[in-house]
């Protein structure tokens, strides 16, 4: 309870911090009308009045805040022409069926690939997984992109018998009507490229973990009962090993989001991240502000996430 | 089998620990990848400095120069790609036909020296607060911790890139220089440091020797620098060799989407900023800088691994 008391006045200082940094932008929120050669100065000093823009930043602040918390209104985008909130919604169930599936992968593979490393440690497929695991981690997300589209997009795999492995590489869908299949083929490679970071990160943490418990006195007890060794690495070792990895696995889940901002300018995918990179190139100010703050949002909701299940998967851990 | 004592590196410097110099250098030697990759940032590093030299006498082409003569509309390929065509450029040249080579072995300069400056900077602001911090404990640190937890907040790529677009806004994208590209890095990702330097103070200002330090007179500052920052380097150095290798994505990927270091200056992430468009045309183009990030980004990853192991055998 006191943490979640604890994380208001830490979102309050991010809020407060995000506003200064946006509104000394240059121009800020007028930026766009200033390039605009039909606009004349008399109209930005309308503009301005109008937006508020010429009453002190202590005010502007509360004002901005005042809205946010009366009606959940985080201004208005001129890059879209519509609220920032209505702009990001739109988007969002285009990005969360991206980070959905990537998660999906990233946790399937991530936690399976630590596990099987864990119970064989040092053996030929161990060094294989911790190996793929460090290349995942080195590796530039939008190179990886790059490569995918370059073997899967524009290459292709042959496969035996003439077929071969095709992909588009950019957007959502190819026809207007819905169609499964078509759907697959567009969503799984930014899918991968998005999952890739996670993937090594989990199979890491979940090998680490495991190797642990593996050392621990009852698994040695569980051994000597004469249980067969699948029920005790399942049961009395899997689930242990599991609570520090919910906490990884927890606070990834933001930086899925932060990372959607490449894969999706890379692979034209409509969402949110998308959308923040384009509001970017056009000084949308509101919308690069209530963006940021959305994502600093799930952020404090994580961590406080994470602390949460740390304390309800393991009964020894007590917070205040 | 499942307590089949295993044999790391870990286990067996535990065996040795002498606690001297020399047992660093044992530990880390039997980390075969960590030493490996020690001769890879070598030979990284030497080819960056020898850029002027090497351009000059092996690819005898200046980085932002097109070869209008080899230079049809489309990347020149590679010599070993075709022989006929490639008109001396050894891995061919970029989409306007500058010297692939050429661009790589300077790019090499500016990504390994925003990674190595920008980490710098982070070190230092990260050292200060988290020191001062846990030094002083108190309302000090009730405060200074707050704005790490923000900064820790909100994610670092987003916030980068609306900085950096604020700053190539104001001006021109021009002035996005390279010392602004590293102050920004640097003062955004100094809380990890901060959080580190932190909890080593917290538990080093309890001890003995700290005590003996101030019953002698020294002030605050000399405790600090002197007595208490020595006994917390093996976190900080192993932190420190990761977010190198960290700081060089990040700056690759905000200059490949066009908000880091401006092209003509080559960097390896400007230089993958329009290979999309040329994948079809040219597939060196996208895989040369990519490699050279990938391979040098590994190396300190594994060298970042291995000083772990060395420093401080306990964790992991």
């Amino acid at each position: 309870m006191r943490r979640t008391l604890q994380s208001i006045p830490l979102l309050l200082l991010i809020s407060i911090i995000l506003f200064l940094i946006t509104t000394n932008a240059p121009g800020g929120a007028l930026a766009p009308y200033l390039a605009n050669p039909h606009i004349t100065p008399a109209d930005i000093v309308r503009l301005k009045h109008n937006l508020g823009l010429d009453q002190p930043v202590p005010i502007q602040y509360l004002k901005w805040l005042w809205h946010i918390l009366s009606s959940g209104d985080l201004g208005w985008s001129t890059s879209n022409s519509e609220p920032v909130v209505q702009a990001i919604l739109d988007r969002a169930v285009a990005t969360l069926e991206l980070t959905i599936s990537a998660f999906v992968i990233a946790l399937s593979l991530g936690l399976s690939a630590g596990l099987f490393s864990a119970i064989k440690p040092y053996s030929f497929w161990d060094y294989f997984i911790t190996t793929f695991a460090f290349f995942g981690q080195s590796m530039p997300v939008f190179w990886f992109a790059l490569m995918l589209q370059l073997a899967l997009a524009v290459h292709g795999i042959p496969l035996p018998g003439g077929y071969q492995i095709k992909l588009p590489s950019a957007g959502i869908s190819s026809s207007d009507t819905f169609d499964l299949g078509d759907r697959l083929s567009h969503l799984i490679m930014p899918a991968i490229v998005l999952a890739l970071l996670q993937l090594a990160l989990f199979s890491r943490f979940m090998r680490s973990s495991m190797l642990e418990v593996m050392k621990t006195d009852y698994m040695r007890t569980a051994q000597a009962k004469g249980l067969d060794f699948r029920t005790v690495v399942m049961k009395h070792g899997f689930k242990n090993a599991l609570i520090p990895v919910v906490t990884v696995v927890a606070l990834s889940l933001p930086g899925i989001a932060g990372g959607a901002i490449i894969t999706e300018t890379i692979f034209a995918w409509p969402g949110a991240g998308r959308l923040f990179f384009n509001a970017l190139q056009q000084g949308d100010i509101s919308l690069e502000l209530g963006y940021l703050m959305m994502l600093a949002t799930l952020v404090v909701f994580c961590n406080l996430l994470a602390d949460v299940a740390y304390a309800w998967l393991d009964p020894r851990v007590k917070y205040d | 089998m499942i307590n089949t004592p295993a044999m790391n590196a870990a286990d067996l410097a535990d065996a040795d620990d002498q606690g001297t110099k020399v047992t660093f250098w044992t530990r880390l030697r039997r980390h075969r990848l960590a030493i490996v990759s020690i001769f890879i940032l070598g030979f990284i590093i030497l080819a960056a400095v020898l850029a002027p030299v090497l351009t000059h006498f092996i690819t005898h082409w200046d980085p932002n120069v097109i070869d209008d003569k080899a230079w049809k509309g489309d990347p020149v390929p590679p010599c070993f790609v075709n022989a006929l065509l490639c008109g001396g450029h050894i891995l061919g040249t970029d989409e306007v036909g500058r010297d692939l080579l050429s661009r790589l072995l300077f790019g090499a300069q500016v990504s390994l020296q925003v990674g190595i400056f920008a980490v710098i900077m982070e070190l230092i602001i990260g050292t200060v607060i988290g020191a001062v911090a846990g030094y002083y404990g108190g309302w000090v640190d009730y405060v200074l911790m707050r704005v790490t937890d923000v900064f820790l907040s909100i994610p670092l790529l987003p916030l980068l890139l609306v900085l950096t677009s604020i700053v190539a806004t104001s001006s021109s994208k021009a002035s996005l220089s390279f010392g602004v590209i590293v102050l920004i890095i640097g003062a955004l990702t100094w809380p990890s440091v901060a959080r580190l330097v932190r909890a080593s103070f917290l538990s080093l200002r309890e001890r003995e020797f700290t005590e003996a330090a101030r019953a002698v007179g020294n002030d605050d500052a000399r405790i600090i620098f002197r007595h208490l920052l020595p006994n917390a380097v093996a976190p900080i150095v192993v932190q420190a060799t990761l977010d190198v290798a960290g700081v060089i994505i990040t700056e690759s990927a905000i200059s490949f989407l066009g908000y880091g270091i401006q092209p003509p200056t080559a960097s390896w992430g400007n230089m993958l900023a329009s290979a999309e468009a040329t994948l079809q045309t040219g597939w060196w183009v996208a895989v040369f800088p990519g490699l050279c990030i990938f391979f040098t980004v590994l190396a300190i990853n594994y060298l970042g691994d291995g000083l772990r192991d060395a420093l401080d055998p306990n964790t992991r």
